[in-house]
């Protein structure tokens, strides 16, 4: 089973109908949008203030002020008339591009509503948005590792959960850099039984994925449950603080958000940079994806397909295990059950958003983060939306995208598919 | 090949064609047998690794026994906990049949039960015999719904329904919190979500209260026991089982036989929504009596191992169901009696599912209980 519909063959008249089609939908959806952003946030009056600099900051740069009204009218005209343009004559790759776009201009006429007559500190919430952003780039790199040799990874959540119960535990026991590299060892050990079932026992790729999430949560609830509740000092590990990196943690704006950050995000972005190029421009990469398009020609090659398989996917476990250990060594220093809260499932559809790439992955990552992090800063400024629908916005995105987008999108061509050797 | 290898190929196939029953037997109930010893066995051991005593290990497997199959009352507490494990299972193979891997499961019952919570206390007038089918059949229509957005967006735009459906229970959550807070649905008086209560001639009736009235089981074990009986008609003996099963089998044969694809897609998940729908009017209208946040308690997540544990078919997922409802009790039972947490239960049914899953595993961690695959010696 793979995670996207078949390869869209451009000279059958079925699909370019369905591309057609597609591209009629969104135009819909992009008009109601834009329907929506006059009808609800046509009411805002006043400026929005967004605040750019911090009391602290070097260089200081003024505040951005916007008159509300005006700016949200301008994104309604440009959402309807994308999404019309679509309609009439659309199809091609502006499907996605202006789905993308109307979606971004949403975003801003509900920021500038929500902020009219308000200040709110923009720099603050970007910079919010890149740390909630890195587990799900982090879990969407695994996956992309493990979907580009042609193993569909559901398993992600329960990897990230074991590297978040490791980082705690290991964390406490041997000190943050101890439990950090217990957890990418454990994620390891995942990515590495996923490979054994579905490699070497063949097991169904989602089923083995399922199993290991069950499992984990199982085991970590179980450990939380019956050791941390009366050994405290298991589950109290420390916190990696941010770091400020010299002179670039000063430009303003920029600076907060990329370069005074955390070793998570770092690593992130270097991992990030370091798996494009290592999938794209060196022999391995194009031996793995080599792995994941054609199994068999790679094999006649002489690529070993089950070594690629193993050495890939447990990669992506290690990955995965240090994303984990986000939500405990990166943020609270402590675990609690199920902390992940299904954010290697959101990781997944930023693997398919981002287009199985490094770079995509990690701005659909952002994108999420930035929905989360929208959701955690409004809640201060009190909209009368109730802050469920605003918790929701994330996922109603999530639907959209991939609806609008799956058709561009192409899965490697032996995606969930077992190779058996001769 | 020698040519005595392909005679005792030819042997072995003939003994097979002879013998039917043993490998059915061996797939059906020694692999199952075996996955559940050894998930037992890694079960102990997991409470080894955190210093629980082996006398307690013992006392714990004991009380899981004792609260699963050793009493009345306990039998009671293994059905009540089958039944929406069955009916959401039940959807869910539905849809591995066609080919669909619906996670939605979570989302769709939340749905369902609140559809029924509501529909209970809106219209309490209305006697027994019309208000009970009435909210069932309402909260099946608002999973049925729920599930159908997820099947639309497949058969119209090809979204991969693992991402919707996934996307749509966490939309379903923050939806519960947001309906249990509407003046209307709240119960009054409180300040927390949590609904009003589903009135007494809207209650899926207690079966055995003439007996205990603690005793939990409700008449929800007979809407059980007839989804499974009209699915397996539906997916064996009905002309839409048909197309359904053959579109999870091949979409391309399919379509050539000239099925309509998008339509299939949309019925199968509209069909497993409305099980899974049901369940949670189960749960609400039988052992519940109200809603509040997340009360689905990760039933949708489990019936996707009891699915998978009883192979997508009907009676499979009557016993998986059944087995893994006795794990609950008998879960409970054992955090009761002997102190060891309920989650060990997920770690067993985990590992249950690894062994059934990969067949291959089990007869390499027990090779005597198999017949060697590659041995013609006629042993069976």
């Amino acid at each position: 089973m793979t995670l996207a519909v078949d390869r869209p063959d451009p000279a059958a008249p079925v699909v370019d109908k369905a591309e057609k089609r597609r591209a009629q939908i969104t135009g819909g959806v992009l008009v109601a949008l834009a329907a929506f952003i006059v009808l609800v946030f046509g009411d805002a009056s006043g400026d929005a203030t967004f605040r750019l600099s911090r009391a602290r900051d070097v260089w200081v740069i003024g505040d951005l002020v916007v008159p509300a009204l005006p700016v949200i009218y301008v994104a309604a005209a440009l959402t309807a008339f994308l999404g019309a343009l679509l309609f009439l004559r659309g199809g091609g790759r502006w499907t996605t591009l202006s789905l993308g776009a109307g979606l971004a201009l949403a975003v801003i006429a509900f920021l500038l509503w929500a902020t009219a007559g308000n200040a709110f500190s923009l720099t603050g919430m970007l910079q919010a948005t890149v740390v909630r952003a890195m587990p799900i780039a982090l879990g969407a790199l695994a996956a992309v590792f493990c979907e580009r040799v042609a193993v569909v990874n559901i398993a992600i959540e329960g990897m990230l959960l074991a590297g978040a119960f490791t980082g705690a535990l290991m964390g406490s026991l041997i000190g943050g850099w101890g439990g950090l590299l217990s957890a990418v060892v454990v994620g390891g050990i995942f990515g590495f039984i996923l490979a054994a079932l579905v490699v070497t026992y063949r097991m169904d790729q989602i089923i083995a994925g399922v199993v290991i999430n069950l499992f984990v949560l199982g085991l970590t609830s179980y450990v939380s449950s019956q050791v941390f509740a009366e050994m405290r000092h298991l589950n109290n590990a420390p916190v990696f603080r941010a770091v400020k990196l010299p002179l670039l943690g000063d430009i303003p704006v920029i600076g907060p958000m990329l370069f005074h950050q955390n070793i998570f995000v770092y690593g992130a972005l270097v991992m990030v940079a370091v798996s494009t190029y290592y999938l794209f421009h060196t022999r391995s990469g194009l031996r793995a994806r080599a792995v994941g398009e054609h199994p068999r020609a790679a094999d006649t090659l002489g690529i070993d397909v089950y070594w690629t398989r193993y050495l890939h996917v447990t990669l992506g476990g290690m990955i995965a295990g240090f994303g984990g250990a986000w939500f405990t060594l990166g943020s609270v220093g402590r675990f609690d059950e199920n902390m992940t809260g299904g954010r290697g499932f959101i990781a997944l559809a930023a693997m398919i958003f981002g287009r199985w790439h490094p770079v995509g992955a990690l701005l659909a990552a952002l994108v999420f983060g930035f929905s989360d992090s929208l959701q955690q800063k409004l809640a201060l400024l009190q909209t009368p939306i109730p802050s469920e629908f605003l918790a929701m916005a994330p996922y109603v995105a999530t639907i959209i995208v991939v609806a609008g987008l799956i058709g561009r999108a192409r899965a490697p061509a032996a995606d969930g598919k077992p190779y058996i050797k001769d | 090949m020698s040519m005595q290898d392909t005679l005792d190929t030819a042997s072995r196939k003939l003994l097979e064609r002879a013998a039917p029953g043993r490998v059915d037997f061996e797939n059906l109930v020694v692999v199952p047998l075996f996955a559940v010893v050894a998930a037992l066995i890694l079960g102990a051991l997991t409470m080894l690794a955190t210093s629980v005593e082996p006398a307690t290990i013992g006392r714990s497997y004991l009380a899981l026994l004792q609260g699963s199959v050793g009493s009345l009352a306990a039998i009671s507490e293994t059905l009540t906990a089958a039944a929406p494990l069955i009916l959401a299972g039940l959807g869910l193979a539905l849809g591995f049949r066609a080919g669909l891997f619906n996670i939605g499961a979570e989302g769709q019952i939340l749905m369902g039960g609140m559809a029924a919570v509501i529909c209970g206390f809106s219209f309490s007038h209305l006697p027994f015999a019309v208000l009970m089918p009435l909210c069932v059949i309402s909260g099946g229509a608002a999973g049925a719904f729920y599930a159908s957005i997820a099947g639309w967006l497949r058969a119209a735009t090809g979204a991969h329904e693992v991402i919707t459906t996934i996307m749509l229970n966490m939309i379903s959550y923050r939806l519960v919190d947001y309906m249990l807070r509407l003046p209307w649905v709240q119960r009054p008086g409180r300040a927390d979500p949590i609904s009003q209560s589903v009135p007494p001639n809207a209650e899926l009736p207690a079966l055995l209260q003439w007996l205990d009235p603690n005793l939990r089981l409700h008449a929800g074990i007979f809407l059980t026991l007839l989804a499974v009986v009209v699915v397996y008609w539906l997916l064996f003996r009905t002309k839409l089982g048909f197309e359904f099963r053959a579109s999870g089998a091949s979409p391309e044969a399919a379509r050539y036989a000239g099925m309509r694809a998008s339509l299939i897609i949309v019925l199968a998940m509209a069909t497993a929504g409305m099980l899974a729908g049901l369940a949670g009017a189960n749960q609400v209208l039988g052992v519940l009596g109200r809603a509040s946040p997340g009360f689905s308690a990760g039933i949708g997540f489990d019936a996707i191992a009891v699915a998978l544990l009883g192979r997508s078919h009907p009676v499979g997922v009557l016993f998986a169901g059944l087995l893994f409802g006795a794990l609950e009790a008998g879960g409970r039972q054992m955090q009761v009696d002997a102190g060891v947490s309920i989650d060990l239960i997920g770690i067993i049914q985990a590992l249950i599912i690894v062994f059934i899953a990969a067949p291959l595993l089990v007869r390499a961690l027990f090779p005597w209980g198999f017949r060697r695959p590659d041995s013609g010696d006629g042993r069976s």
